[in-house]
């Protein structure tokens, strides 16, 4: 059979099994956050750095609650609207957890928060410099996934909508031409609000998909959490196996011959 | 002598301070955490030469969840 066994997924070295990514924000407990990386199989784990409250004293950490050992912690730059800032922030986080990876995002827009894409160039050469595996929040534009690569991203992350809005993949035709052009995995980041949404992701030819609001504010966190994890996994097999072409008219399954009667 | 932290100015009892003993005065440890004093990174294996002085910035930083 074919594709049926090693499907893994390699960035800059790294193997991963599961092409589902996942963040930590928005929910409601460090406890049910747990639970729902648990079940969503994923791997790679995405956080954000900020500012200690010095009013809160001995806080809970979102650390105590992920094993660093089994999950790969991929810190982002969410927030930053400045290279400067975005550049900073990867720095500080490879200093917390002794990582040069990171998920870089240079926000461009309150609203749309839609990536600000000279300041993520800028970034991102900057970093690349530095020694850091970048891997970047961009808009679905295959002309900027392509310079994105050929300064040696590793992976590039195509928003499929923007942030948190669970639209879906607004166009995946966008999506769909990154992917042909790309020669590095393509990683939709953003965008996806249910199920079905991280299936077309994956059936578009995507290497893996990114989710974090549709499941950290969905009635039950924990079971689409599970619900993306099948949805990834079907979709990822179903690219692989090949759709069928679309066609106009009917093409009977059962056999012609035989029918009773005639 | 004042020192801005993560940008609230503070005001310390102090002529001269380690950073290391300003985290434990404002209970924290080195673990979990980066600091960024007048934009440079301080490595942890630092924080105990280096002092602080009057008019100093500090960004002092952990993981949250994020997407």
């Amino acid at each position: 059979m074919k594709k049926q066994g090693n499907d893994n997924l390699v960035i800059a070295g790294r193997t991963f099994k599961s092409r589902l990514f996942i963040g930590t924000g928005k929910y409601s407990t460090f406890q049910q956050m747990k639970e729902a990386i648990e079940l969503s199989g994923a791997e790679v784990v995405t956080v954000a750095v900020r500012r200690v409250n010095l009013d809160r004293k001995n806080e809970e950490s979102l650390l105590d609650y992920i094993d660093t050992k089994k999950y790969f912690l991929l810190p982002n730059t969410a927030g930053c609207y400045t290279w400067e800032e975005a550049v900073r922030t990867a720095r500080l986080s490879r200093e917390i957890l002794g990582t040069n990876w990171v998920k870089l995002e240079v926000i461009g827009n309150e609203k749309t928060l839609m990536p600000d894409t000279m300041g993520l160039l800028k970034a991102a050469e900057v970093l690349i410099k530095e020694g850091f595996v970048v891997l970047p929040y961009t808009s679905d534009d295959h002309v900027l996934a392509k310079k994105l690569e050929e300064i040696g991203c590793p992976a590039v992350m195509p928003l499929g909508a923007p942030i948190g809005s669970g639209l879906g993949i607004r166009n995946p035709y966008n999506i769909k031409i990154i992917v042909e052009m790309s020669r590095v995995p393509v990683i939709v980041d953003a965008g996806v609000g249910t199920a079905s949404d991280a299936s077309i992701a994956m059936e578009l030819g995507c290497d893996a998909v990114l989710i974090n609001t549709a499941i950290a504010l969905a009635r039950e966190p924990l079971l689409m959490a599970e619900a993306m994890k099948y949805a990834v996994e079907a979709g990822r097999k179903a690219f692989l196996a090949g759709r069928i072409p679309k066609k106009l008219y009917a093409s009977a399954s059962s056999p012609i011959d035989g029918v009773i009667g005639t | 002598m004042q020192i801005k932290i993560n940008g609230k100015m503070k005001n310390l009892e102090y002529s001269e301070i380690s950073l290391k003993k300003l985290l434990y005065l404002l209970d924290m440890g080195d673990k979990g955490i980066a600091v960024e004093l007048n934009g440079e990174i301080i490595r942890k294996d630092s924080f105990e030469s280096t002092i602080l002085k009057e008019g100093d910035v500090l960004e002092i930083v952990h993981i949250v969840g994020g997407g």
